[in-house]
């Protein structure tokens, strides 16, 4: 059952209380461990999700190296050395550039309310 | 006590600022000329130009420019310094705020001049008061040799790891930057040997242990790194005070976060910051001869303000005037006043209190002005009833 504005709110008032004091942080803003991007989430951020089709797809790349997230998962391939397979929805934030640059329109920008039954990572 | 403030010099407030930083030596001086800072950047850029420091010097398009590579270089690890005046620290206000927010100790001289408009290039605080609570500590200086001292003083205070803040020397544009005075400088070896080889907690060069500086912080963190910012400042109360006693070793001198003048006994007390101390000296001095218990409290740290303590030297006094060079528009009377007044709320043992604004846009300050603000003061503890702000100087 999808969660109550109620019962989200209160789900934020137990994250704050989790996060750390003042006394317990480095001072500045400053983040003392590097490669830290990762564990922030901005899937939440999407409207609309790609969605790739992979028997489209003619293996450019072009959507991995314009994607400004780095979301965009390649596999290896019998005929093209790289292949798009899907999208990290952790971190997607729903820009559709990778749909805009794909020669082939390959990638199909979908409305996330499509997906509202879907459980996989970055969707909430 | 011997003092090592030993080489007699005729400099101005502007050259004894250059002077501390040349023997300071820092790695980074990123500046903008705005009159009447200029001289200060100007007579580096020949210390620089002459081989005599080891500093590199960023010449950059504009203040905001300025105090961005103050930032970076800050963040790498390097002692750096910088100065302005007037628009050029409105113009870089928004980094101002950053410098301080991302904890880097960068030490600026400021040539107080007066905020535009209408356009006005002579001395008034208003540019100081424009950042006064953007978390930077700031000391100010009644003549070119509190520039001098007050400078090499800042870079301990800022450089100290419970402070990590930086600092601004406050001067008065003109009057002190450009007035040549007598003055005692220490050898170069002392200051080197004073202000000791800079250790930065954090150097965005660690490539060995990278970091992250100036992250997006949001709600969820913003406001513990305000606070903080706080807690620094008030670490920083303990610190200056520190750092005086040491800076005292060397000069025989005694520095406080009020300095008062004749005020231990006084019935009548100026509060005054930068040169508008020496006239108000003058004048107590005069009063004094005339049997009237004058003093001057002069401030030397504005940031962190000290409440105890302005209380301490004022409470005793009949009645007080606070001295503002600079407006504070639709509030009642100027910063200083703001600050003074309030000090005194939770004390049982309170002076009678006037405000006076003065000298905006370099409106002169002259000892007769001054004689009437005694003379206020002495009719005011008669009871006369007076405006409690008054504007000293202008034209009605």
């Amino acid at each position: 059952m999808k969660p109550t504005r109620r019962q989200n709110s209160a789900k934020v008032l137990i994250m704050e209380q989790k996060d750390k004091g003042w006394k317990e942080i480095p001072i500045g803003g400053v983040i003392e461990k590097a490669g830290n991007a990762l564990d922030y989430k901005t899937g939440g951020w999407r409207t609309f999700r790609p969605v790739i089709n992979e028997d489209k797809c003619i293996g450019c790349m072009l959507c991995y190296l314009y994607c400004p997230d780095s979301s965009i998962l390649l596999k290896k391939d019998d005929k093209f050395t790289f292949k798009a397979y899907g999208v990290d929805l952790d971190h997607c934030k729903g820009c559709g550039i990778c749909a805009s640059v794909c020669p082939v329109k390959a990638i199909e920008m979908k409305r996330e309310t499509e997906f509202k039954d879907d459980k996989s990572p970055g969707h909430n | 006590m011997t003092s090592m403030l030993k080489n007699r010099k005729v400099l101005s407030g502007a050259h004894a600022a250059a002077e501390a930083m040349r023997q300071i030596d820092p790695d980074v001086v990123a500046v903008y000329p705005i009159t009447p800072q200029t001289p200060i950047a100007m007579k580096f850029a020949d210390y620089v130009n002459e081989g005599k420091v080891h500093t590199e010097m960023i010449r950059v398009e504009s203040e905001h420019s300025a105090m961005s590579a103050c930032v970076g270089s800050s963040a790498a690890g390097a002692r750096t310094m910088t100065a302005t005046s007037s628009n050029g620290l409105a113009l870089m206000t928004e980094i101002v705020y950053i410098a301080s927010s991302t904890r880097l100790p960068i030490v600026m001289n400021l040539a107080d001049r007066a905020l535009s408009g209408p356009i006005n290039i002579h001395g008034d605080h208003s540019d100081a008061m424009l950042v006064r609570d953007s978390g930077w500590i700031i000391l100010a200086s009644e003549n070119a040799q509190d520039v001098y001292e007050n400078t090499i003083m800042a870079v301990k205070i800022a450089e100290d790891k419970r402070v990590l803040l930086p600092v601004m020397i406050l001067q008065d544009g003109f009057i002190t930057s450009h007035s040549a005075e007598t003055m005692y400088t220490f050898d170069d070896e002392t200051v080197k040997k004073f202000v000791g080889e800079y250790n930065p907690k954090y150097s965005l060069l660690r490539t060995d242990n990278p970091i992250t500086m100036g992250p997006l912080d949001l709600f969820d963190y913003y406001f513990e790194h305000k606070r903080q910012q706080v807690e620094a400042m008030d670490n920083a109360k303990k610190v200056i005070k520190e750092v005086f006693s040491n800076f005292s070793k060397l000069t025989g001198k005694t520095y406080n976060y009020f300095e008062g003048y004749k005020t231990e006994d006084a019935d009548f007390i100026i509060v005054a910051m930068n040169s508008s101390v020496g006239t108000a000296k003058f004048v107590a001095d005069k009063f004094r001869e005339k049997g009237v218990k004058a003093g001057v409290l002069k401030i030397r740290v504005f940031r962190p303000f000290m409440d105890e303590e302005v209380v301490e030297k004022l409470k005793n006094a009949k009645a007080v005037a606070v001295l503002d060079r600079a407006a504070s528009f639709g509030s009642h009377g100027g910063p200083i006043f703001h600050d003074v007044r309030s000090a005194f709320y939770e004390s049982d043992k309170k002076p009678k209190m006037l405000n006076y604004i003065y000298g905006l846009g370099g409106r002169e300050l002259s000892v007769e002005l001054l004689n009437k603000v005694f003379n206020d003061l002495i009719e005011f503890d008669g009871g006369k009833s007076m405006n409690q702000v008054q504007y000293l100087g202008v034209r009605d």
